[in-house]
This record gives C-alpha cells, sequence and structure tokens, in this order.
C-alpha cells in the first residue's frame, strides 16, 4: 500500500464565462496508492467532480476552461501534459471512470455485450470474438448471473444496479490502476448501494486498484474509504485517514458536515433536530477573501477569519487542516 | 446534489429475457398499427414485384414497335394498358420504366444519405470551425432552387443512369446533413457518448457506433422521403428531356412524348402519371409508419 500510484500537485480549473473567470478548482493536492481508496468529500459545487474530470483531461477545450498544475499518473508520466492521443490511450485502460447515473451512461441501442468489449477491442486491440468472450467473464466477475446470455441484452432491460454493475464490468475491462468512481451509489437504492460498494472493496482487493471515491454521502464514505479529503468552495480543506477524520474532525466544516448526517440515536434523543450547516456554499466566482467558509462558521473569529486565507496544516503525519483556529478548537 | 433518488426498480435482480427480437416485434406492431403505412408498404411491394417480374410474364417487349397498333386505348385486345404512338405496349414499358425510375429513386437515396450522415456526423460532432465550414457548405447548396440545379448540372453532364443518380443525390444530401448535425449535437453531449470518451474510445467509434445508432430514427425517415423524391426528381428531369433518354422508357419521359396526345389518347399519360403518384405516396405513408416504428417510446401507450 505505499507504491504512489496517481500524484496530483497544485491542480487549478478556471471557467471563463461571461460572468468572469470561475476558478472551480484550487490548487489541489493528493497522492494515490496503490490498493487504497480516497475518497472526495463536498458539497455541490465545491469542485470535486471537476477535478476528476481534470485529471482526465475531459473538462471543455482551452479557451473556456484552463487547468493548471501536475497530475503523475505512474509508469505513464504527466497527464495534463500529455499530447492527446497518448491521452486516449491512457483513457480507459490505466485509469477509468465509473458515473453517476447507470441510466444514461450506457448506450441505449447497443447490447451491453458489446458495450463492454469495445474498451478491449480499441485498446487491447481483441477480435470481436475473443473480446465478447471476455465480456461475459467481466459480467461474471461483477456478479451477474448467466453471463452469456445477458451479452445480448440491452440496457433497458437491466435494473439500476444492474446497469451500475455493467459499468463497472466496462471500466474494469482493461485492468486499470486507477478507478475514478464519481458519486457511483447515488443514483441507487440503499441496499443495492451496499451492493455495489461491496463490489467495488471486494474487485479493489482483487485487482490491487486504486479508487479515487466521490460522494457527498458520509456513510458511503465510512465503508469504503481509507482516506478522506474534503473540499469546500474549490480548495482542500481537511484531508486525514477516515477513522481520525470520523473521531476528530478538526475543521469546522467538517464537524457540520458530520453533524448533519442523520444517525440512529438512542430512544430518548429522537426528535432532536439534524444540525444544517446554515447558509449556503458561495458563488465561486465571488469568493470572500480570507477562509471561504467564514460566513457559515460557528466558531468564526472576525478579524482572523477574514484576514488571510488560511494555509493548509499539518497536524499529524497524514492528517491536514485548513484553519487558523483548529489548535484552540482542537483543544 | 440529488441525495440518493431511488432506482425504479428496489431489487437488484434482471428484467425479462431474450431481448432483440422482442424489440424487433413491438417496433413492427408499432408499424403495423400505422394504417397508412401499411397501405404505403403494400403500394412499393406491388409495385417492386410488377417491375420486377412483369416483363418476363408480359409477351411484349417494351422496344418493339408496331405501327399497326398504334394509339390502342387500354383494355382492347392483347394490349391491356394500350399501346402508344409508336404501337409499343404500355404495360411492358410502364414496367420497365419502373425499374429505371425505382432504381434511380433507391439509388440517389442511398447516395444522398450516405453523404449527408457523413457530413452531418463530422459537422456535428467536432463543431467548432470545421462544424462551421461543412454547414455553411450545406447552407449555400439549399439556397439553389434544386430543380435549376439539377438542369444546370444535367445540361453540362452526358445523361445516363449514373450520373442521372449521382446529380439527384447531389442535390438531395443537404437535409439529411442538417438533420444529422442536429441530432449528434445533441447527442455528443448526452452521459454516454462521454462516458465513451472517458474511456478512451477513438472518435470515429464514438461518432459512427454510440451516436449515429441513436439518430438512425430520423434518419431512416428521411431517407424513404428522399425516395419519393428522387423519383419525382428523376421524373421531372426526364420530362424536360434532360434525363432518360428514348427509346429507354422511364415514367417521366414516358409523360413527357404523351403531351402531345393528351386530348386524343389520355391514358398515355394517365398511367405513367398514376404509377408516379403511387410511388411517391407509398414512400411517403411507409416513412411516417418507420418513424413511429423506430420510436420505442411510442410504445407506453
Amino acid at each position: 500500500m505505499t507504491e504512489p500510484v496517481l500524484e496530483v500537485s497544485g491542480l487549478s480549473v478556471r471557467f471563463r464565462t461571461d460572468a468572469g473567470v470561475v476558478p472551480a478548482v484550487n490548487d489541489v493536492s493528493f497522492v494515490l496508492k496503490r490498493g487504497e481508496t480516497l475518497a472526495l468529500v463536498g458539497e455541490s459545487g465545491s469542485g470535486k467532480s471537476v477535478t476528476s474530470l481534470a485529471v482526465m483531461r475531459l473538462t471543455p477545450a482551452p479557451p473556456g476552461c484552463e487547468v493548471r498544475g501536475r497530475a503523475t499518473l505512474s509508469r505513464v508520466g504527466e497527464l495534463l501534459s500529455l499530447p492527446e492521443a497518448q491521452m486516449r490511450e491512457v483513457r480507459g485502460s490505466r485509469i477509468a471512470m465509473v458515473f453517476q447515473e447507470p441510466m444514461t451512461s450506457l448506450n441505449p441501442v447497443l447490447p451491453i455485450g458489446e458495450q463492454i468489449a469495445e474498451p478491449l477491442r480499441y485498446h487491447r486491440g481483441m477480435a470481436r470474438a475473443a473480446a465478447l468472450r471476455e465480456a461475459a467473464k467481466l459480467l461474471e466477475l461483477v456478479g451477474i448471473p448467466e453471463p452469456g446470455k445477458r451479452l445480448a441484452s440491452y440496457p433497458h432491460q437491466l435494473s439500476g444496479g444492474m446497469r451500475q454493475r455493467v459499468m463497472i464490468a466496462i471500466a474494469l475491462a482493461c485492468d486499470p490502476d486507477v478507478l475514478i468512481a464519481d458519486e457511483p451509489t447515488t443514483a441507487l437504492d440503499v441496499t443495492v448501494q451496499a451492493q455495489i460498494l461491496e463490489l467495488l472493496k471486494a474487485l479493489q482487493a482483487r485487482t490491487g486498484m486504486a479508487m479515487l471515491f466521490i460522494t457527498h454521502n458520509l456513510g458511503v464514505v465510512a465503508e469504503v474509504a481509507d482516506r478522506v479529503m474534503v473540499m469546500y468552495a474549490g480548495r482542500v480543506v481537511e484531508q486525514a485517514p477516515v477513522r481520525e477524520l470520523f473521531r476528530a474532525p478538526l475543521m469546522p466544516y467538517t464537524r457540520g458536515l458530520l453533524r448533519s448526517v442523520p444517525k440512529l440515536a438512542p430512544l430518548e434523543a429522537l426528535g432532536a433536530p439534524l444540525t444544517a450547516i446554515p447558509g449556503n456554499v458561495p458563488d465561486p466566482a465571488n469568493l470572500p477573501g480570507g477562509c471561504a467558509f467564514a460566513p457559515r462558521c460557528a466558531d468564526v473569529r472576525k478579524v482572523v477569519c477574514e484576514a488571510e486565507l488560511p494555509e493548509l496544516d499539518a497536524v499529524g503525519a497524514e492528517h491536514l487542516v485548513r484553519c487558523v483556529r483548529w489548535r484552540e478548537l482542537a483543544a | 446534489m440529488p441525495s440518493m433518488t431511488p432506482a425504479s426498480a428496489s431489487v437488484d435482480v434482471i428484467a425479462a429475457p431474450p431481448a432483440p427480437r422482442r424489440r424487433m416485434g413491438r417496433g413492427v406492431r408499432r408499424f403495423v398499427r400505422h394504417r397508412l403505412a401499411l397501405v404505403g408498404f403494400g403500394i412499393i411491394v406491388v409495385l417492386v414485384l410488377l417491375a420486377g417480374l412483369g416483363p418476363y410474364v408480359s409477351p411484349f417487349n417494351e422496344l418493339t414497335i408496331d405501327i399497326r397498333h398504334r394509339f390502342g386505348p387500354p383494355f382492347s385486345g392483347a394490349h391491356v394498358l394500350g399501346t402508344d404512338q409508336l404501337g409499343r405496349d404500355m404495360l411492358t414499358r410502364l414496367e420497365m420504366a419502373g425499374r429505371i425510375s425505382l432504381t434511380v429513386g433507391c439509388a440517389a437515396m442511398v447516395l444522398s444519405t450516405l453523404t449527408g450522415t457523413v457530413v452531418g456526423v463530422l459537422a456535428g460532432y467536432y463543431g467548432g470551425v470545421i462544424g462551421s465550414v461543412l454547414m455553411r457548405i450545406v447552407d449555400a447548396m439549399l439556397c439553389f432552387p434544386s430543380i435549376f440545379l439539377l438542369l444546370a448540372l444535367a445540361a453540362f453532364v452526358q445523361p445516363s443512369l449514373l450520373s442521372i443518380t449521382v446529380i439527384i443525390a447531389a442535390t438531395g444530401w443537404m437535409e439529411v446533413a442538417r438533420l444529422v448535425e442536429a441530432q449528434v449535437r445533441a447527442l455528443r453531449d448526452r452521459d454516454f457518448a462521454v462516458a465513451a470518451l472517458a474511456l478512451g474510445a477513438p472518435d470515429r467509434m464514438i461518432m459512427f457506433r454510440e451516436l449515429i445508432p441513436n439518430a438512425v430514427a430520423p434518419i431512416v425517415v428521411a431517407a424513404t422521403l428522399n425516395v419519393a423524391r428522387a423519383i419525382l426528381l428523376e421524373s421531372y428531369i426526364s420530362f424536360l428531356g434532360y434525363g432518360i433518354q428514348p427509346p429507354v422508357p422511364s415514367w417521366g419521359n414516358m409523360l413527357n412524348n404523351a403531351q402531345e396526345y393528351l386530348t386524343s389518347a389520355p391514358w398515355l399519360a394517365i398511367f405513367p402519371g398514376a404509377a408516379i403518384t403511387l410511388a411517391v405516396t407509398g414512400f411517403n405513408f411507409l416513412g411516417d409508419g418507420l418513424r413511429d416504428a423506430l420510436d420505442p417510446r411510442l410504445d407506453v401507450r
């Protein structure tokens, strides 16, 4: 678990819009090691999906969108400066992606067997028949019964959970080193969610791939992640191993997130209101000076917090936090 | 962020087994429900059978001149649909003309649909400079009234089956290109197209394997309407004397020959006119039916 597979440093993404330049992601750095799962947590608009799209080089073309920084994939090199033709070979073979909506991410008019076989054909150069045989094996791997018969099915004949299994089979077809899962269970039922999470964990144990797991669901984080990175308004605000983050969150935003999750409480506590974080995510085109979370923070100290952007401080070997008051708050 | 919208199915099980045949079956049912489409399909089958097999059954040759029996009215004697000004059998001529008109119609349709689809998918998928240039060419071509364009081209080119087909296709691919461009531009941003990109699929794979199959319904409909249009255009130019050259018959040049005898032998004009009308309406009805048959959303009813 020590060999770094993907190293992202100083990643920034800016969108040029009519309203001006919108910094969607600011100076994000992280390391993903072989066999580990890093969860990327945050509200809508916090930049977590844009981060993953930037690593895949799937953000819009340059005049409208500007990506800076480095993303180094082991045995390939720096992705952000790679020529498009080589990037195409990397996508789907070394680094693959599972999307949120299994309903719309599969082509409605192609049988699923063909869709699983496709990446094998263009990345591995396999013939159609061989790729279809491999597709049947992959379907079995993701727990679909009678895989041989399923190959001819169309997406609309499968349930949501089945479709997400097919998406996973497609993503894993070429045995990638890194799997980016962008809210893969958000659109599914709770029971199916658990099955998909178990499947992803089992497949990870088997192949040793690293996972970047994007979610806003802290229950899912506790289930799958080894480490957690919390993003707010395009910046990393806290990063820690999953146990440490749940036990001792330092950034007030992380604390707020954890408090706003419904828990199974003892009977006498039933009816106690959930604590929501007041306010909304700030407009990324118009961020407040200083700490971006200050306007919504319960522990805000007017002058200190709004003076300048806090640094990402190292609390321990693996725990980083962006808050000027973390020492006081931890005490 | 939408929180946990439950999927439509609550249990992770498989829906109904074997697929492609049922899908086909539903398409056929939607088509059959469309009465006019069935009529259109029937008309086309009859016309194709007549044109294909009729001349083998007929005792007459379409080019044999028999001056003694000229202007024979229909349903009199051996010539079922009468004879023309040179005593040639009308039925056999109509059938042979059908071969040419239907062949030109279908070949022009294939050619214009292919050209239009390729231009449209390239313009829609790449957009930007490539898309703008291609679509401006399409707009420019659309500016010319197609009959003028057709006659101008036909005046310079030696008339033959092939050249007429190519000329008709050259004036008919622009609508298909526009249609496909709009479809592809909308489909390109759909999740499955982005997912294919995230898997490292080459552009041609995304265009022709992911996007085009999703746009097949409107393309097929446009194609059937194009057949009707091509048959009409072939008739126009043959009627105006630039198309299929006598003595080889086409529905258009049969009409052309008939105009002098409109009062004395009206059947010379009525039969080829009716054949053109039947074929065009047949293909139009077929197009309507196919539009319904290829749209799975209509299954809900």
